[in-house]
């Protein structure tokens, strides 16, 4: 057979493959943010602006954003940390590690809820402790913040061991042999290495951070205006029958997805034009 | 290598308590001029607390001076009850029926075990009754309990596990099949067939009216009457249709003060004037404007045309209370496990 016939199918195949590929597309992505951003606008740019400067509506962004302003640059920490240690060094425990990071995405998240519950909680194993101390961790904002890094602590870390394991150790061999210290090579060798892989995992966890419902919905307690996250929040004003609030916050967090990617392809743009297409 | 764990160690046990120190205390507990009341309640109550909240804030501020500002929590009963016991720190539990708070009570310590005898009407402020909501023109002919049972009619009720609503409606169905059939056996075989026409249990009343009116599933909503009603009024008048069957049960929701909770936040004063408030004849009209049935006889007698009198059996003539009831019918291993694992 000639090369031509394997790489080139009919026209008619070639037709339906990629009108399926985009009618799927189409369907279960594009159909759904349409969805919700006309029900969001059904009555009116006017109300839909009320729905979002409702001061609970107000206060369940402010603590989305506040979540994901400290789990993010936690789990960048933790999850560069953990990688690092996993790609670089050989240590008794290898393994247990890298099976406990893969932990939180084989838990179901109310699972994971749970555990704090159980850990933080009035009867739980701290609980008593905390309470003669004041201080609160469940059904408050540090419990929230708790529930939301543990979800979403695998992403950096899962996104960066596959990459940092290809590239080996070569390199930071090589700066260390040539007198950088430890802070130099993870600065100038390592990092520039792993950006596109950092970035990508900073992405999917930011995305999870403001979304994530099961977990933070046990711990939240759901106090409207004080432990109400933005997916808390659209559920609780749908079934209080206010469609178009609920969709108006629902559509501020797609906003807020959407942000995310642009703001990537923005960074991946200007990476790109400084480094003379280095990245990849 | 020790001491860098060590360092490790408490940089996380740091990191913990600053989070923790972040929420401390900053619950504002009450200066001369404003003070905040947490009510944790159960799913129907939104939009009543929403009027009540206004209202006693008006008058509070009227007597006081003082600024009260309200906190709300809504969800299924049973799982409020769970929470508040677990550490959410409600100053006033307004809950589905008198056996979540039993709960907070026993198993919280956050309140004395006497607490239905504080407030007046066994603490239950207003009362409700379960009714049915069934579609437009009623096409499926339902009735009364009798109509469920029978094959092809979807059944939409919440999960006794975690909603108090469905409780009621459980021990409601009870009450029919032991009158119908004369006997607890009859009963129960009542409610079996009953349940087996059930395709989703949500775990509270708001869920399964959001299941049967916006997703369009089931025939027939066993529900409150204040649900029904606002689910009416809500969701476009015309739609849907309440039926009120030939027997039902007096739902007696309860409120209490969690004592533990409100001297931690110096609220004892003004959650107990808040409870007190909805006795008056202005919060029974306010009660009575959404749907639940006022207990001011004068109230009562001025709303008499929206609540049909229909036969009421009580939880504590007909089933011996509630903590006989919750351990016989709900708790694990009881009738009601018998019946949803029996199909």
């Amino acid at each position: 057979m000639s090369q031509r016939a394997i790489v080139t199918e009919s026209r008619f195949a070639r037709g339906l493959l990629i009108g399926s590929a985009l009618a799927f597309l189409g369907f279960f992505l594009l159909l759904p943010l349409v969805a919700v951003f006309s029900e969001a606008l059904k009555q009116g740019v006017g109300t839909f602006w009320d729905a979002v400067k409702e001061p609970d509506a107000l206060a369940s962004i402010r603590l989305t954003l506040l979540i994901a302003a400290i789990s993010v640059p936690l789990n960048v920490v933790f999850g560069i940390a953990a990688s690092w240690a996993i790609t670089k060094y050989s240590f008794r425990g290898k393994s247990l590690l890298i099976t406990l990071i893969d932990l939180p995405f084989s838990v179901s998240p109310v699972v994971s809820g749970l555990i704090f519950v159980l850990l933080f909680g009035a009867h739980g194993w701290l609980g008593p402790w905390l309470s003669a101390h004041d201080v609160k961790i469940i059904f408050a904002v540090p419990g929230i913040i708790l529930a939301t890094v543990f979800i979403t602590f695998p992403f950096v870390a899962r996104e960066l061991i596959p990459l940092m394991m290809e590239q080996g150790k070569d390199d930071e061999e090589a700066a260390v042999s040539l007198g950088a210290n430890g802070w130099q090579t993870f600065w100038h060798v390592t990092l520039p290495n792993i950006r596109w892989g950092l970035l990508y995992g900073v992405l999917l966890c930011n995305a999870r951070a403001m979304g994530e419902f099961g977990a933070v919905s046990v711990v939240s307690g759901h106090i409207r205006g004080l432990t109400n996250t933005m997916p808390l929040h659209v559920e609780i004003l749908y079934n209080e029958y206010d469609f178009v609030g609920a969709f108006a916050v629902a559509s501020l967090l797609a906003v807020l997805a959407l942000v995310t990617l642009v703001a990537k392809s923005v960074l991946e743009w200007r990476f790109d034009y400084h480094h003379g297409g280095a990245g990849h | 290598m020790i001491n860098r764990r060590i360092l490790l160690a408490s940089v996380t046990l740091g990191l913990l308590v600053g989070l923790g120190a972040c929420s401390k205390s900053d619950k504002s507990s009450g200066d001369a001029t404003s003070i905040e009341l947490t009510n944790v309640s159960y799913d129907p109550t939104r939009e009543l607390y929403k009027a009540i909240n206004d209202a006693f804030a008006r008058k509070w501020k009227a007597d006081t001076g003082q600024n009260v500002t309200f906190k709300m929590s809504h969800g299924g009963s049973g799982k409020q009850s769970r929470a508040i016991i677990d550490g959410l720190e409600a100053d006033v539990a307004t809950l589905g029926l008198a056996y979540d708070i039993d709960a907070i009570a026993e198993k919280g310590k956050l309140l004395p075990a006497t607490w239905q005898a504080s407030l007046p009407e066994n603490s239950a402020p207003y009362t409700s009754t379960i009714v049915f909501l069934v579609r437009k023109g009623n096409p499926k002919a339902i009735k009364d309990w009798g109509d469920l049972v029978k094959p092809g009619i979807g059944v939409i009720t919440p999960n006794p596990k975690t909603s108090g609503g469905a409780r009621w409606n459980f021990l409601a169905a009870w009450a029919y099949g032991r009158k119908a059939g004369g006997s607890e056996a009859a009963a129960e075989q009542f409610v079996t067939k009953l349940f087996a026409n059930v395709p989703v249990l949500d775990s509270g009343a708001r869920g399964s009216t959001t299941t049967f009116a916006e997703r369009g599933i089931g025939d027939v909503l066993i529900t409150w009457e204040n649900e029904a009603f606002l689910a009416e009024q809500e969701l476009g008048k015309g739609k849907f249709e309440i039926v009120v069957p030939s027997i039902s049960i007096l739902a007696e929701p309860s409120v209490a003060v969690v004592t533990e909770n409100a001297k931690k936040h110096g609220t004892e004063k003004v959650a107990d004037a808040y409870l007190r408030f909805l006795y008056t004849p202005e919060a029974q009209t306010i009660i009575a404007r959404n749907f639940y049935r006022p207990r001011d006889p004068q109230v009562a007698a001025q709303f008499k045309d929206k609540f049909p009198s229909l036969n009421l059996v009580t939880i504590d003539n007909d089933f011996g209370g509630w903590k006989k009831a919750q351990t016989y019918y709900f708790d694990d291993g009881g009738v009601f496990d018998r019946v949803t694992t029996k199909k």
